[in-house]
């Protein structure tokens, strides 16, 4: 126990410089834009006068690292600014639309693995089968899959020539959890495609590696049974795998339901954000990719730490 | 040369087959202007939204533009927005990798620092935030997203160059007082580089989804200009009226990601030797 506890305390401290680098790209992102950016941000036929105010109401006129730090100290107090398009804080529309990508991207991790573990296990456990080899197929087709493409193609099927599913927009799970599910369901099986794709390739490669090492030669030679070295050796082993797939998995879903919510017209971090960078709304934009990042640290952080209860290995390196 | 690929290509396949593909894509992206029945704007208003025919073998868009025509002229924009962002990342992520594993110490732990830091931003979310900033087309775009997988190549070139350098043959080089470069480039380079093959035709397959979803939310490929994302763009928006618009771009983008996919699995294989019996 006071081994985990220290590689947690170490851990941490491994991860403020990361997650300081990420704010210096997210902030970076400004340096980015061609020429003066008070230009840009008065829009055409601005006058000297009203670019000069501009650029000292954002503090443009400061050197970069004053900028810089006071962005970072004002983003530590959870004050992200405002949007130069609605003059709404930042924080305010992220929280309001954040549960809403969050239930799709939920519900899609869900999807990915209550399908793509057993399908993994399956293919594993008869390589070179003709199962295997379906479903190895079914998983290179989910990967080069384009998600927005199969996102139209279910509102096609099931919103507009079935009427199964509604074709845009989304419910709060807090007001009625049944609609909320039935807005979801479309937009998540729709990102769950690339999902499973991705898990039952890493858990079938993993698993294979296992089920190939020596000490499950031993154990077979021992006489124990296919079934128990599967569930009490396999699984176990391959936890960790599963873990890393989960916290790869997120990242990846985060990024897509940004594409697959316009398919949908869903009011989520994807409409906004795409709508920001159109407009170079750049505080809007700041917040939401600093938002998702924070997410995958600390969840990338989580799973760091459960890898050590798992397997005592981690904690000794 | 050549007859050790033929021969490999006819063992697999898939692979060949997905080689084929590729090559054929190629040459029909460079004689797009000569191989495509139309112009890929010149519209027909007496004529939209047509069922495949003699005519127009796949139909004709909402302004009666004749699709195969835009798909052929759509292939060298998505060709080169593919390969301008792998080799973007080549260029940043290779010598970064090279010197982050050659180098070691505290230059290896900022580099992988940095490497972790950009890794842990979901790639499309960060492309649109660069494409916002840069300013919204193609090439900006297909640049943002290049940046995004450098540090992918940077991670991959890392491990690799850090196996590589304990090799005795470049204990030897440096005995004989070779310079740094030249055992980076010589010796290190050349050997650590067939993972980074593999990994370089698996990206062409993700930068091709990435150029489609950009030019389909609007950040990419400009209307008229045909893309296979931005044709799926414009059927998004006929969609209740013809359904039946998405499919042509959409299999076009299946099909060259799958190729390039099983193209880079197949190398996998065939560049590593302890894969051969799986």
């Amino acid at each position: 126990m006071h081994g985990t506890l220290r590689m947690i305390g170490r851990r941490l401290s491994q991860i403020i410089p990361v997650i300081l680098l990420a704010t210096f790209v997210v902030f970076g992102l400004l340096q980015l834009v061609p020429g003066d950016i008070a230009v840009t941000l008065a829009g055409d036929n601005a006058t000297d006068v009203r670019i000069a105010q501009i650029r000292q109401s954002y503090g443009l006129d400061r050197p970069f690292l004053v900028q810089y730090a006071s962005w970072l100290w004002n983003a530590m107090h959870l004050d992200l600014s405002r949007s130069y398009l609605s003059n709404e804080p930042v924080l305010d529309q992220i929280l309001h639309r954040f549960p809403t990508s969050l239930l799709i991207v939920g519900l899609a991790l869900v999807v990915s693995l209550v399908v793509g573990i057993p399908l993994g296990i399956l293919a594993a456990t008869r390589p070179g089968s003709r199962l295997d080899t379906a479903v190895t197929s079914f998983a290179s087709l989910g990967v080069a899959l384009p998600n927005f493409w199969l996102a139209m193609i279910l509102v096609a099927t099931f919103a507009l020539s079935y009427n199964w599913f509604p074709a845009t927009g989304s419910v709060a799970l807090g007001k009625d959890p049944s609609k909320a599910l039935l807005h979801a369901a479309l937009p998540a099986l729709a990102l769950a495609a690339g999902g499973v794709a991705e898990v039952v390739r890493q858990l079938r490669s993993a698993l294979i590696e296992i089920l190939s090492s020596q000490y499950v030669r031993t154990l077979r030679a021992k006489g124990l049974s296919s079934a128990s070295i599967l569930w009490k050796h396999g699984l176990k082993n391959v936890s960790v795998t599963l873990l890393t797939v989960i916290g790869l998995l997120v990242n990846r879903l985060l990024g897509a339901t940004v594409v697959v919510e316009a398919v949908f017209a869903i009011p989520g971090m994807g409409s906004l954000i795409v709508n920001a960078a159109i407009h170079k709304d750049f505080p809007v934009v700041q917040g939401v990719v600093l938002a998702m990042v924070v997410i995958v640290i600390c969840l990338n952080l989580l799973i760091d730490v459960l890898y050590t209860i798992l397997d005592p290995r981690v904690g000794l390196k | 040369m050549i007859r050790s690929v033929l021969r490999w290509a006819w063992r697999n396949p898939a692979a060949g087959g997905s080689l084929v593909f590729l090559v054929g894509l190629f040459i029909l992206a460079v004689l797009a202007p000569v191989v495509a029945p139309y112009s890929p704007t010149a519209q027909n208003a007496n004529d939209t939204l047509a069922e495949p025919s003699l005519q127009h073998w796949i139909g004709t868009d909402d302004l009666g533009r004749d699709i195969l025509s835009r798909l052929i002229h759509g292939a060298p924009a998505t060709l080169y927005a593919s390969f301008l962002a792998v080799t973007v990342a080549c260029v940043i992520g290779i010598p970064i990798g090279l010197l982050a594993g050659f180098l070691g110490g505290w230059v290896d732990d900022v580099i992988s620092r940095v490497i972790d830091a950009l890794l842990s931003f979901p790639a499309i979310v960060l492309a649109i935030g660069v494409t916002g900033a840069l300013g919204i087309g193609l090439t900006n775009g297909m640049l943002a997203v290049g940046i995004v997988f450098s540090p992918q190549l940077a991670r991959l070139v890392r491990a690799q160059t850090l196996v590589v350098k304990q090799e005795l043959y470049v204990d030897a080089a440096r005995c004989f007082g070779a310079s740094l470069g030249r055992i980076i480039l010589r010796h290190i380079m050349p050997n650590a580089i067939q993972p980074v093959i593999v990994q370089v035709t698996l990206l062409l397959a993700v930068a091709l989804l990435a150029e489609a979803s950009l030019s389909f939310l609007g950040l990419g490929v400009q209307p008229p200009q045909p893309s296979w994302g931005a044709m799926l763009a414009r059927a998004y928006t006929y969609m209740e009226i013809a359904p039946e618009q998405m499919y042509a771009p959409g299999i076009a983008i299946l099909l060259t990601a799958l190729a390039f996919n099983t193209l880079g699995e197949a190398l996998r294989v065939a560049l590593d030797p302890t894969m051969k019996r799986r």
